[in-house]
Formats: structure tokens, C-alpha cells, sequence
């Protein structure tokens, strides 16, 4: 791979409009329901009203015969799938995975898919719904992780066996699996702590918000193939995953990609797809579902609630000493929590000596808990930095101060065991601590709070293609759904590499057809790794384009070189040359081996970790409660940005559903265990009314294990806010608040309860 | 020799609590099979999670080289979101 240490960029890190931008503007791109087939037919979803019970029958015959319904299906149409993890799986349990897409003998949580139809409308899908006469026998049902884990609590499946403990229980539980990691020996070092604080947190389930909600279109045709439109984080996922699911070879269907209206996490696994190639293999027609927005609540895969403490101890100078997380996560109706991650990433802003990290995982009857950002690292970051605060408090410690006496650094050793390479952290918490918002005063009810995040970032497999056209502009294909503005990004590295002007680059995301495999966006990770598989791409056309000028002026390879779009000789040794730009090139491509084709396919390691810092200013209302943002900057390391108005739109959105997830966001269960506010008129997630300008700051430490220096940035904007918001509000009120989200009158229950 | 080391869990599940082992191999496959072979039915879950070679974690790891002073984590899965 060639280095780029040093080189002066001519494209990456500039700003221009995104390609895909017209369209989004204009209404003319496509997103999941907007794809149209001759013959379509409506799908919907029948979901149990019950948080847990047992199918005791399905009768489906009225709802078969009403004119117009074309498909009835059930969880009986669906491929049985082998209980339990088969090796080479990677860790995928498909029964699980098919039994949460449609319920069999039990119903799990209030919206489980228990049968979908499929009719020539809406009006007759929802009456053919309303026939539909399931019997069911209500079971007791468990919501809160804490009383899933106790013994006794009703039980979910009867296969889960607690992984992690020794001996290996005999008897099922909700108790999926139990983690521990340490690192030191965190309970005897507290004995040289001056000070020791030990907290609980709680926090409930939240939704990513996204606005789009998951829809998609299934054709099933005679040969036995099917064809698939969805929005989603991955159409690679959606193959591999409804392929397997219907026991259809994974070649047998196509997925087209539709532009996403927002994932989050949320659309790195499916819902909804298998359920509709079954009604249209059924119906012998196409079928559209589109989740409502009370669907997408109740049936998809919010992140999980928490239940976390935390004891942290250090020294009377700030230094740390020892600390220890025990996180109790939620799974939803089926094990997934983010439960690892959350342990190794709670304390990665903070060298320890002495540190543990252990938990627990829960299945209760909820809907399936699932990736949101960062999965895991925000609840273990809320209290880990809430202690952190409050131990600054104490101390009468500035926590910048502390912060950065203990902040993570290149070689610190995490708990998860190896040791950060080159990271940002310090100057994240530097670029916080110059800023002018420390000089600004805080008024009566005002607070300033601060906290930090890591995340690791992901690497692994992408594709890319960089199709050179016959005047020297180029196509570029990827299979990575652009959810955060990466088509721009792609064009950026490709023209940087070509050394051609960016309007030069147009960047499609192909379907599972047309481009080789690319594991879905997540994990921040496309303009990592599909950007490194798009440079290598470009390259790959370079190095063809001096071979064939080589040839060209009957020289070596060696002796030309690629500069700013054009191949020029090497040296004296070549000749008296005259450049050919890439557009002179490709127009004598026919008579010098064909189209330039550059073709990339990797798996890309070396993703750098990211950190974040944010500090924000908070006036608390003491009559109500409420919570007014009055500033908030948010510090980011981004490796290299490639295009910094994305950076900053990623570390403004990581901040603002934070901001949700701490002031104001919650799954509400009643008594009976049904969701009660399925919609956004009553899970209020932040508007811009309620925001200040969010002022990201961009630091660029590059990380080596990138040609342009690229981290991840996606996800880390979301660690700091939730503990930033709780540090400011505690400095505001005196009290500190550790159950999210921090509503009003929770806010106001603790500030009277302290008077 | 390389330095090996196994999650918590891992080691109080198949390797009577030990997490630590100096092993000589070549590769994260030697490596893994050599496990197996220690400890019956461990090489399945080693495989879902994440491994870090020397400070980096590496994306599904099977012919990555292990050198002899090489240390290797073994990871629970990470997932983005």
C-alpha cells in the first residue's frame, strides 16, 4: 500500500456538495417504499398484544377467504432452523434470529410477529389482520433486567444456560452469559485509595429515532430466485441472513440497496425481509411491508436498559487507584446485548493499574435489544464518568484536571488486555480544556459538566471497483450503504488518488449483484474500511495506467511515475516525455489492454480506537425541573478527516441522541407488559428547539493503520453526552442524578428530596 | 514462545481457570486447534469472538502469523452500531 505520511492532499479534507444530495433534495431518491412492482401486493404483520404467552392456536381460514387477501403465512411456513450456535456460525443463533421474525410456540414481548398477509390493499390486509384468531395463554412476564436475573423470574426460553460460569449450570435461566475481565487486582488496591465512591445507575431501553422506518419489497420468481428492496445498514446482511433463513442458496437472492433515511445500528439485521419473500412465493406476486411507526417501536431493536454499579477510588492528588464495573444489561426476548463491548470500553479513557469489568445479560419481554451506536459504551460511560465527577467534586479536584491526570494514552494497557497505539484522548480533553466555554461565567442553576468516550472501531471486509470511463472520469462502486454521507467520502480518497478533480467521481453503492462483498456499515467503519479498499481500487488503476504508458514510450514501469492526474517519466532516464493525464489514457484504453478496471477486495485490520470529550453548560428550572442546554462542545479525534462538514455532522448527531437518551428518551411498559408510548408524540426525542448549536471541534492524531490516517467517527459522539448532561445537572442542583433519563420531575423529585 | 490469553470466562469455562499459556505456534488457526486440542469444545467459541495480535484487533483472524514473542487476546465479540 503506498504511504500518504506527509503528503500535502488536494481533495481529502476539502468540503464540496454530496452526490447523492440533488436527489435527496429533489425527492427523487428512492428509499425503502418507494420501490413499485406491477402487481404489488400489501403485506402486514399480525403482533401479539401479550408481553408473553403461549400460541396455543392460529386460525387463519376467515382471514384466507376474504377477496382480496392473496397470502396468509404463519410461524409453520418458516424453515425450521437448528436451536442452538453451529460452528462457523459466528456466534449467529438462526432460531433465534427466525423465531424473533415470527413467533412459534410463544409469543415474547408486546408486538412479536406471530402471522402477515398479503392482499391487494391496505384496507383488506388490516381486515384480513382482524381475522386472524390467535389463542393464546397469557404466562407471567419480566421487564426490568435486575428481576430477570433473580431466581425464580419467569423464564423465557428453556435453552438458555449461562455461559461464563463454572460449573456450567443444569437448569435454564434468563441469565445468557456472564463476563469478566480484569486487569491488576482492583479490590486489594483499594486499600491505598484516600477516597473510594461506589454508585448504582439505571437507565431504560431506548430507540435509535431513526425516521425512516424499515420497509421493503420481495419479488419471488418461478426459477426459484428472489429479489429483494430495502433500506438497511448492510443488503449483504439481508441476503445472507433471509437466504439462510428460507434454506435458499445465498447466490438464489438479489438485494438492491435503497438510500436509508437514518439506521443507527438499527438496520444491522433484519425484521421484516424473510416474512415478505414468503408471502410473495405465497401470493406468486410482489409484496411491500412497511413498518408503522408503533411497529418500529414495539418490533425492532432498540438498545438496551442498564442496571450498573460502579467504585472507583483514588488518591487525595486525583490519582486513580483502582476501579470496578458490574453491568447488568438487558437482551430483549433473545440474547445480543451489547454486554462485551460495554465492559471493555467503560473505562477506556483512564489508565488503571487495577480495574475490573464484569457483567451479566438478561433476556426479558422486550423486543430484541440491539446495536445503537457505540453499542454498550454510553450506560457504561454514564457511570463510570458520573463516579469519575463526583470523586473531582470531593476532592475539590478540577475534573479536566483529573481527567487528564489519568487520561488513556499510546501504550496504556486496557482492561480487555492489549495496549492503545497512537490515540487522541489527551487531546481531546486539551482541546475541551482551551476552549472559551471554561472562561464563560455560570449564573443561579447553572452547571458545566464534562465527560470522555472510547470506542474501538471496527475494520473488516469491503469491496470496491473504480471503473475508469472512456474521457477519464470515473465510477466508483462500493456495497456499503451510505448512511452517514460516505459516497462523498469514497469520491474524495478515489479523486485524491487519481489525482482527478472530485466532480470527476461518481460513487454508487451497487446491489448484491453487481459488487463484491462488504460486511455491513457499522462500527464506523465504511470510510475506514471501504475508503481503504476504494484507495487500493484507485491504485489498482494507477498502477495499470503506468504500465500501459510504459509500454507506451517502451520504458520500465519504474520509469513513470503518477502525479497529480497525470503519468510523467520518472526521471531524465525516460525520456523527453510529455505527460498523459488519465483522460488521455483511457481514450487509448481499447488499443492498450481493454477498460481500466480497478478492483479492490479486503479485510481491512488497523481500525483506530476513537476518543471523544464533551462539556456542556446547563441552567436546571428549580421550579419544574427542566433542563435548558445553554452551550455544549464536543471534541472528537477523527484520524484524518475526509470530509470535515460529515466529521461534524456525525460528532453533531452522536451528541444530540445523547442528549435525547439522557434528558428525555425511554421505553414505558405498564403493568401488563405492553409498550405505552409507541410513537413519537410520547418517546420524545430531542428537537432543534431544544438544542444549542452543537460546536464540534475535529483534532486529526492519524492512525497508523490507515494510508490517509482515517478513524472511525461514527459512533464515539454518543459515549460522553449522557454522563456530561448528569455532571452539569448535578453541578447545577447539588443533586446527582443516576436513573435515566433525567426527566423533569425526576429532577425535581431529587432537588425537593434534598431540601 | 507466544503469550496466550484467554477471557475469564473462557478460562473458568474449559481451562480450570487459567487464562494465561505460553504456546508455540504459527498462526491463529495453529493456534486455535492447538486450544482444542487442550481444551474439547473451546475452539467453537473462540472463533465467534474478536482476537488482538500484538495491540490490534484483527477482523475474523485465521491465517494471521503469530510470532514467538507475540501476545494474543482473546476477545468477546464487538459489534457497532
Amino acid at each position: 500500500m503506498a504511504g500518504y505520511e506527509g503528503k500535502a492532499f488536494k481533495w481529502v479534507g476539502t468540503r464540496p456538495v454530496r452526490p447523492d444530495g440533488v436527489d435527496k433534495v429533489t425527492g427523487r431518491a428512492n428509499y425503502g417504499a418507494d420501490q413499485n412492482l406491477a402487481g404489488q401486493l400489501t403485506g402486514r404483520i399480525l403482533r401479539s398484544p401479550h408481553a408473553h404467552a403461549k400460541i396455543l392456536s392460529i386460525d387463519t381460514s376467515k382471514a384466507e377467504k376474504l377477496p382480496g387477501v392473496k397470502a396468509v403465512i404463519t410461524g409453520k411456513d418458516f424453515p425450521q432452523m437448528h436451536r442452538g450456535v453451529l460452528p462457523g456460525d459466528e456466534g449467529v443463533n438462526f432460531h433465534y434470529l427466525s423465531s424473533n421474525i415470527m413467533a412459534r410456540d410463544k409469543a415474547l414481548y408486546d408486538g412479536h410477529a406471530v402471522a402477515a398477509v398479503a392482499a391487494t390493499s391496505a384496507a383488506i390486509a388490516e381486515e384480513a389482520l382482524a381475522l386472524i384468531d390467535v389463542k393464546y395463554e397469557v404466562l407471567p412476564h419480566v421487564i426490568d433486567v435486575d428481576d430477570a436475573l433473580k431466581p425464580g423470574a419467569p423464564l423465557l426460553h428453556d435453552d438458555i444456560f449461562t455461559t461464563g460460569v463454572n460449573p456450567k449450570p443444569d437448569k435454564p435461566s434468563n441469565t445468557v452469559q456472564r463476563v469478566h475481565m480484569a486487569l491488576g487486582d482492583a479490590n486489594a488496591a483499594f486499600k491505598d485509595a484516600d477516597i473510594i465512591v461506589e454508585r448504582s445507575f439505571k437507565s431504560k431501553t431506548v430507540h435509535q429515532g431513526y425516521i425512516e422506518p424499515h420497509a421493503v419489497v420481495a419479488e419471488w420468481c418461478e426459477d426459484g430466485q428472489a429479489r429483494i428492496w430495502c433500506s438497511s445498514q448492510g443488503h449483504f446482511m439481508v441476503r445472507a441472513l433471509t437466504a439462510r433463513l428460507l434454506n435458499m442458496e445465498v447466490a438464489q437472492v438479489r438485494v438492491m440497496p435503497a438510500e436509508i433515511g437514518g439506521g443507527f445500528g438499527g438496520k444491522t439485521i433484519i425484521f421484516i425481509e424473510p416474512t415478505a419473500v414468503l408471502l410473495a412465493r405465497k401470493a406468486e406476486r410482489p409484496v411491500r411491508i412497511v413498518m408503522s411507526r408503533d411497529e418500529v417501536f414495539r418490533a425492532t431493536g432498540p438498545a438496551p436498559g442498564s442496571s450498573i454499579d460502579v467504585k472507583i477510588g483514588a488518591k487525595k492528588n486525583g490519582m486513580l487507584v483502582a476501579a470496578v464495573g458490574e453491568f447488568r444489561f438487558q437482551a430483549g426476548a433473545f440474547p445480543g446485548s451489547p454486554l462485551g463491548p460495554a465492559c471493555m470500553a467503560a473505562f477506556g479513557p483512564y489508565a488503571l493499574a487495577h480495574v475490573t469489568s464484569a457483567g451479566y445479560e438478561a433476556v426479558t419481554n422486550r423486543p430484541l435489544c440491539f446495536s445503537y451506536r457505540a453499542p454498550g459504551a454510553p450506560l457504561a460511560s454514564f457511570a463510570v464518568e458520573s463516579v469519575i465527577d463526583e470523586i473531582a467534586q470531593k476532592l475539590n479536584i478540577d475534573p479536566m484536571e483529573m481527567r487528564i491526570m489519568n487520561g488513556s494514552k499510546e501504550g496504556t494497557q486496557m482492561v480487555y488486555g492489549p495496549k492503545l497505539k497512537a490515540v487522541g484522548n489527551l487531546e481531546c480533553l486539551k482541546a475541551i480544556k482551551n476552549h472559551p466555554i471554561n472562561k464563560i461565567p455560570l449564573g443561579p442553576n447553572q452547571g458545566r459538566g464534562l465527560a470522555a468516550g472510547f470506542w474501538f472501531n471496527l475494520g473488516g471486509q469491503s469491496s470496491a471497483v473504480v471503473n475508469i470511463a472512456e474521457d477519464g472520469t470515473a465510477t466508483i462502486m462500493t456495497g456499503s450503504p451510505d448512511i452517514g454521507g460516505s459516497r462523498a467520502s469514497m469520491a474524495l480518497m478515489a479523486a485524491e488518488v487519481l489525482g482527478i478533480d472530485y466532480s470527476k467521481v461518481r460513487p454508487i453503492v451497487g446491489d448484491t449483484s453487481a459488487v463484491g462483498f462488504c460486511e455491513i456499515t457499522h462500527g464506523s467503519r465504511v470510510t475506514f474500511a471501504t475508503g481503504m479498499a476504494i484507495i487500493q481500487a484507485a491504485e489498482d488503476v494507477v498502477l495499470q495506467c503506468r504500465q500501459r504508458v510504459a509500454a507506451m514510450w517502451e520504458v520500465d514501469v519504474e520509469a513513470v511515475v503518477w502525479e497529480d492526474g497525470h503519468a510523467r517519466p520518472a526521471g531524465a532516464n525516460a525520456g523527453e516525455q510529455k505527460p498523459l493525464s488519465l483522460a488521455q489514457i483511457a481514450a487509448r484504453a481499447a488499443r492498450t489492454g481493454g477498460p481500466l478496471v480497478g478492483k479492490a477486495a479486503i479485510n481491512a485490520g488497523g481500525a483506530g480506537p476513537a476518543f471523544a470529550v464533551h462539556i456542556c453548560d446547563v441552567e436546571v428550572d428549580p421550579e419544574t425541573g427542566g433542563v435548558k442546554i445553554l452551550r455544549y462542545v464536543a471534541s472528537q479525534d477523527a484520524g484524518k478527516a475526509i470530509h470535515p462538514s460529515y466529521v461534524e455532522g456525525q460528532i453533531q448527531g452522536g451528541a444530540v441522541q445523547g442528549i435525547g437518551w439522557a434528558l428525555n428518551e425511554e421505553y414505558i411498559y405498564g403493568a401488563d407488559g405492553r409498550l405505552q408510548n409507541s410513537g413519537f408524540l410520547d418517546y420524545r426525542i430531542p428537537v432543534a428547539s431544544d438544542l444549542p448549536m452543537i460546536e464540534p471541534i475535529i483534532l486529526e492524531i492519524p492512525n497508523p493503520g490507515h494510508p490517509f490516517g482515517v478513524r472511525g467517527v461514527g459512533e464515539v459522539g454518543i459515549v460522553p453526552p449522557l454522563a456530561a448532561l448528569a455532571n452539569a445537572i448535578s453541578r447545577a442542583t447539588g443533586v446527582r442524578m443516576m436513573d435515566l433519563p433525567m426527566t423533569p420531575p425526576k429532577i425535581l423529585a431529587a432537588i425537593d428530596a434534598k431540601k | 514462545m507466544a503469550r496466550i490469553v484467554l477471557s475469564d470466562e473462557f478460562g473458568r469455562q474449559f481451562a480450570g481457570g487459567q487464562t494465561r499459556f505460553d504456546l508455540d505456534v504459527k498462526n491463529v488457526r495453529h493456534l486455535i486447534r492447538e486450544l482444542e486440542e487442550m481444551f474439547p469444545g473451546i475452539g467453537e467459541h473462540l472463533e465467534a469472538g474478536a482476537i488482538a495480535i500484538d495491540n490490534e484487533i484483527i477482523p475474523d483472524p485465521w491465517l494471521n502469523p503469530i510470532k514467538p514473542n507475540s501476545e494474543v487476546f482473546f476477545l468477546p465479540p464487538i459489534k457497532g452500531g
